[in-house]
């Protein structure tokens, strides 16, 4: 479904992404990791259209979409969540979520209709979804951290995507917390069909759901395979795990 | 945010306002009628500045140029052609939205400080312009006298008419900015990155935003034509666009409300400070101060805190 092909990118000569490739198939949950500044977001930047790849392709749905603005990507089904909570700060929950689908609507240019009368259907089932529901008049401002990070899901979720980025989703989340977020993302790739792929440095959280893991290392890619082939690699323990063994 | 309509409390307060409005050139002298012509007018450009500026994030900084061309515009079409008042008084607006489309394509390359930079620029030569071409504009004498029809010739016949246009105006931008395009506008003002991230074309969704605004104010230039039938190069010079900008600092820029009730305050402060000292700018000064120090959130956010308990009260009672 997605498919990255030799892609880099350089800030001022330091080459944050160098010649990655990363094959991600329909359905499939797969796993970034790598030490930090190994440059998953960076990663996840250039996928989402936040930042443009100074060379390489990405091939999302057989279309090269390397380089195009964030909107145009987000409409053809792939949309994100950030590592740092990254939604509306003034508006409620509910608010939030439903700016999303709007946009998915096309309901932007709609100058006259009251907006508390828009989508409230669609906007309820998302948040049912994520479990917000009893918190969708609170300003997100003030709600909690698992909370937020949620949240950042769910406005996500409301541009209807087929494929799901998730940028470290459980950072500094409460183990609990944590727990719930796992459920949640399984659940999103069982019912909803989403194809995710997320960066994440918690590696229970990894292997409990990821189906396939790529490891990246200074910019490039250093392995992609299944949990037990990386779990089982040599160098990834090297680089990554400072030669112990994993778990 | 999510509330269906107005409270029974704030609905008591709107028609307590609008009955005093409506009956107020009954009982007050000429001269007090003119000056709530000149609130309801600044009030109008404040609004709609405030579109952009608190609704959409954009620190539209020479907001004026398309009040002085709205004004213009009118009064030109006034002096020059022998059109009806209601095309001259229409074309206000339209013209204003032209140029702020205009402006708009340029500007919006840029964003936060160095789209004001660079706005204050263009505004500037658009001022440079009307100043410099007296064949057509008057330069800097401006155009004079301008002919009315009867009906909104006199005080009170200007005054009713520029409180009707004043008050659809905000009805109209009120309707805007709680539609689905409003919503998405308060989304790109807390976040523009994200807002790209959900699919919304942020840049064009804003330069509508900027044209809708270029659009009232300009309407609010025409009916500056109307309380004092002339226009000048004043009108679009920086200084005021300063001045509009403060007053929707102080009246409270998240507020719908905010900048009628600044603007009220600060031609109510100019009015009655400078019947005591020429020195009232620096009094003017020193509530700017206070306003930013203590009330952050302007004069009516401050208010509307004061009774929040009331309204959540009353928003519990609904349910």
């Amino acid at each position: 479904m997605l498919k990255i092909e030799g892609l880099s990118k350089s800030f001022d000569g330091f080459m944050a992404v160098s010649n990655v490739s990363l094959d991600v198939k329909k359905g499939e949950i797969v796993a970034v990791i790598g030490p930090n500044g190994a440059g998953k977001s960076t990663l996840f930047n250039l996928i989402s259209g936040v930042l443009k790849p100074d060379s390489g392709r990405i091939i999302f749905k057989g279309e090269n979409i390397a380089g195009l603005p964030s909107h145009a990507i987000c409409k053809k089904g792939l949309s994100r969540s950030f590592q740092i909570v990254n939604v509306f700060e003034r508006m409620t929950v509910f608010e939030n979520v439903q700016i999303s689908i709007m946009a998915r609507e096309k309901m932007n240019w709609n100058f006259f209709t009251p907006s508390s009368r828009v989508l409230i259907e669609e906007t309820m089932q998302i948040l049912a979804s994520v479990g917000l529901t009893e918190k969708k008049d609170s300003v997100c401002g003030l709600l909690s951290h698992g909370d937020r990070k949620v949240l950042e899901i769910a406005v996500a979720l409301g541009g209807n995507p087929e494929f799901l980025i998730l940028d470290e989703p459980t950072a500094g989340m409460a183990p609990e917390e944590t727990g719930r977020c796992i459920d949640l993302i399984k659940g999103l790739c069982d019912r909803f069909g989403l194809t995710i792929l997320f960066c994440e440095h918690d590696m229970e959280l990894v292997f409990a759901i990821a189906s396939r893991i790529m490891v990246m290392t200074r910019g490039a890619t250093l392995i992609q395979g299944s949990c037990d082939e990386v779990r089982g690699n040599q160098a990834v323990q090297d680089v990554y795990l400072g030669g112990s063994e994993v778990c | 945010m999510m509330h269906r309509g107005l409270s029974k409390r704030n609905w008591g307060i709107a028609a307590a306002v609008l009955a005093f409005l409506l009956l107020l050139p009954l009982f007050l002298p000429r001269f007090y009628v003119y000056q709530i012509s000149l609130i309801l007018v600044y009030g109008l450009l404040a609004t709609s500045l405030n579109i952009v500026l608190g609704y959409g994030g954009v620190f539209q900084f020479h907001h004026c140029v398309f009040y002085g061309m709205g004004g213009y515009a009118t009064a030109l079409f006034l002096t020059k052609t022998g059109l009806p008042f209601v095309v001259s008084f229409a074309a206000g607006g339209v013209f204003a939205a032209i140029l702020s489309f205009l402006m708009g394509l340029i500007t919006i390359r840029l964003s936060k400080l160095y789209f004001g930079m660079l706005q204050i620029s263009l505004g500037s030569l658009v001022w440079a312009i009307i100043y410099r071409w007296y064949s057509f504009t008057g330069g800097d004498d401006g155009i004079h006298g301008i002919e009315l029809p009867d009906l909104v010739s006199s005080p009170r016949g200007s005054y009713y008419f520029t409180l009707a246009v004043t008050l659809l105006c905000l009805f109209v931008i009120y309707k805007i900015l709680k539609s689905p395009f409003g919503s998405v506008l308060q989304g790109i003002r807390d976040n523009p990155v994200r807002s790209g991230m959900v699919g919304i074309n942020v840049k064009r969704h804003i330069l509508a935003a900027l044209i809708i605004a270029g659009f009232f104010g300009g309407v609010a230039g025409s009916l500056f034509v109307v309380v004092d039938r002339t226009v000048f190069p004043d009108m679009l010079f920086w200084t005021l666009s300063l001045e509009v900008l403060v007053m929707c600092l102080i009246g409270g820029w998240f507020k719908f409300f905010g900048p009628m009730l600044g603007a009220a305050i600060v031609i109510a402060l100019r009015t009655f400070v400078s019947g005591f000292t020429v020195y009232w700018a620096l009094v003017y000064g020193i509530v700017m101060i206070f306003v930013i120090f203590f009330l952050p959130d302007g004069v009516l956010g401050f208010f509307e805190e004061k009774i929040k308990p009331a309204k959540g009260r009353a928003i519990a009672d609904k349910g």
